[in-house]
């Protein structure tokens, strides 16, 4: 028996650290191409063994060449200004889409009205709908508002996803209605039940949601690039993908900007993660 | 998915003298919703039957669209492309993740936290810069792929993956997979995780085989993630789009690596045929809604939502 565990507990091991390694060699690979210096890029396959560590073998070159601006018709952009505009892009839409969904999750699960069947049956409906097949019309759309090249064509449209919704509706229905009614007995304005009481409750989905909603906003690739001109206004996603072909020579400098672009999902996820298996969870098994 | 949704709400009365409350609840929502989905929507069904030329200009065409697209060889290799793409992704991907969820469950637990965080993280890469990534690892010479690959066998270190008609579906695979099998593993351990230990006990006291009790305790926990999967997996599969654009910078050799969208794409904002692009576009949902409900019907046995 006690071999037999043994061989489990073995196979285990084998099978887990060459599926981990699988997963994580990219990313290793992407950190040291990054660090390497132009000179040895091809010399070594990841980071060059210790003894051979200098500051001609690993330096921030790379970055710095990144970090020192380009010249374009806006004048000179730094790659800083990138950054800053991927953040302010995906943390407002998510701020906002968290909003407007949990808003009418709330009107769902906690409210009688005409229609709200069809209106859930609906909501379940636009699921099937690629959002690229409404690219055009929304084009049309804020083209006619005066949105192009502006932040809120790349903000506004996205604020809107049924998949929050139903998934905000899910988990509240499994709040307690005698909470509510409480509340509602001593007085307490409905927007404050909804934003001190019924919010905390459904913490766990809240942060699958932030994240799921973040990624897809920080990746967000299309709109950017039809609906965005003026180079100083362009999120990273959209930067990236020219400097395929703008550093076709220098890898390091271009992995450099992947690693960077990488890290903020990642604490995000970090900083979310207990919550986000569990919201995942609530939302897989009924979903 | 909404069979729960009608348990009766106490104090109807209550709800009732309030009746505007739950609009003012839904308002963000529907006036964002009527202007930036309805809207769009509606116009795109006027759309598939138009031409446009620019921006303001259209003509009303009939079907023309449609039987344009139908006859074009080119829809059919996207079609070809997204349907051996969806197939492969669901036979890869669902069957690693569900095995590597087990593994995760019965290990110990520094090591099961360990490996959950390598195997999800390549999920907060993103399509995006997963196809960044991608472009230079695929690299012929200097890429990680080729180089890799040449330890363990022989292999052309000059290879270009994403010049060959023959490695630009594999490459995309290995992308994609690389990318997605870390969320179904999530998906998989949380519904193993909700596996009634108490059940799992007494199958084991009772004398039942791994096998009984992975059939009759394990599976019926597992199975309604598992069609989740299935149909979360397809639904993206379909809809494949900047993965291959950034990976191939185009449609790849020969069209290889076009997708059903990249093919909308081409259509409505290289060629500035909108019409033709709604008509792509109606296609593709046809296409995944009558999947998603044979693999909801044939998984269920019976015509649930």
């Amino acid at each position: 028996m006690i071999t037999r565990q043994r061989l489990k507990t073995g196979l285990n091991w084998i099978v887990l650290s060459t599926a981990s390694l699988f997963f994580i060699i990219p990313f290793f690979w992407v950190a040291a191409g990054a660090l390497k210096d132009k000179s040895v890029f091809t010399d070594y396959l990841f980071f060059p063994p210790l003894r051979e560590w200098s500051s001609q073998t690993l330096n921030f070159n790379n970055f710095r060449v990144l970090f020192q601006g380009e010249e374009t018709l806006q004048g000179t952009v730094y790659f800083w200004q990138y950054i800053v505009n991927s953040l302010f892009v995906a943390s407002t839409t998510t701020v906002l889409q968290l909003f407007t969904s949990a808003l009418a999750g709330y009107a769902l699960a906690f409210f009688h009205f005409p229609y709200k069947k069809t209106v859930i049956w609906l909501l379940t409906g636009i699921l099937m709908i690629p959002p690229m097949l409404l690219l055009s019309p929304v084009y049309e759309v804020i083209y006619n508002l005066g949105w192009m090249d502006s932040y809120l064509s790349l903000i506004v449209p996205p604020a809107v996803n049924s998949v929050g919704v139903i998934l905000f509706y899910q988990a509240m229905k499994t709040v307690p209605y005698e909470i509510l009614e409480a509340a509602r007995v001593d007085g307490c304005k409905e927007f404050r039940i909804f934003s001190k009481i019924v919010l905390p409750l459904v913490k766990p989905i809240s942060a699958t949601y932030t994240l799921v909603v973040f990624l897809t906003a920080w990746g967000n690739f299309l709109a950017p690039n039809i609906f965005i001109h003026s180079h100083e206004k362009l999120p990273l996603t959209v930067v990236l993908n020219m400097y395929v072909t703008q550093y076709s020579e220098q890898y390091g400098v271009f992995l450099a900007g992947t690693l960077i672009a990488i890290i903020p999902p990642a604490i995000l996820f970090l900083v979310l993660q207990k919550d986000f298996v569990r919201g995942l969870t609530s939302g897989a098994v009924k979903g | 998915m909404l069979t729960k949704a009608n348990t009766p709400l106490p104090s109807a009365h209550y709800l009732m003298r309030n009746s505007r409350k739950p609009l003012l609840f839904l308002l963000p929502y529907l006036i964002i919703g009527l202007i930036f989905f309805a809207y769009p929507l509606y116009k795109a069904i006027f759309l598939a039957f138009e031409q446009t030329h620019g921006v303001h200009t259209k003509t009303s065409v009939g079907l023309a669209n449609f039987s344009t697209i139908l006859a074009d060889a080119v829809f059919y290799r996207a079609l070809l492309n997204t349907t051996l793409f969806t197939f492969f992704s669901i036979v890869i991907q669902i069957p690693l993740a569900f095995l590597l969820s087990m593994f995760l469950q019965y290990s110990q637990l520094p090591l099961m936290h360990f490996a959950r965080l390598c195997i999800f993280s390549p999920y907060l890469a993103g399509q995006v810069f997963t196809g960044i990534m991608f472009t230079l690892i695929f690299a012929p010479g200097i890429g990680l792929a080729n180089q890799l690959i040449g330890i363990f066998a022989q292999w052309e270190l000059a290879t270009n993956w994403l010049h060959n008609p023959k490695l630009v579906m594999p490459a995309i695979l290995i992308a994609s997979c690389w990318m997605n099998i870390g969320l179904c593993t999530i998906y998989f351990l949380a519904a193993l995780q909700n596996v009634p230990r108490a059940l799992q006990e007494a199958a084991r006291i009772d004398g039942a085989r791994t096998w009984q009790t992975f059939r009759h305790v394990i599976w019926p926990s597992v199975k309604p993630v598992g069609i989740y999967v299935l149909i979360l997996t397809t639904t993206n599969a379909f809809q494949l789009f900047e993965l291959p654009f950034i990976l191939l910078q185009g449609t790849g050799p020969n069209h290889t690596g076009l997708t059903l969208v990249g093919y909308l794409y081409n259509h409505s904002f290289l060629n500035g045929n909108l019409g033709a692009g709604a008509a792509v576009g109606w296609i593709l949902t046809i296409i995944i809604f009558v999947f998603s409900l044979a693999q909801i019907k044939i998984t269920t046995g019976r015509h649930t939502l």
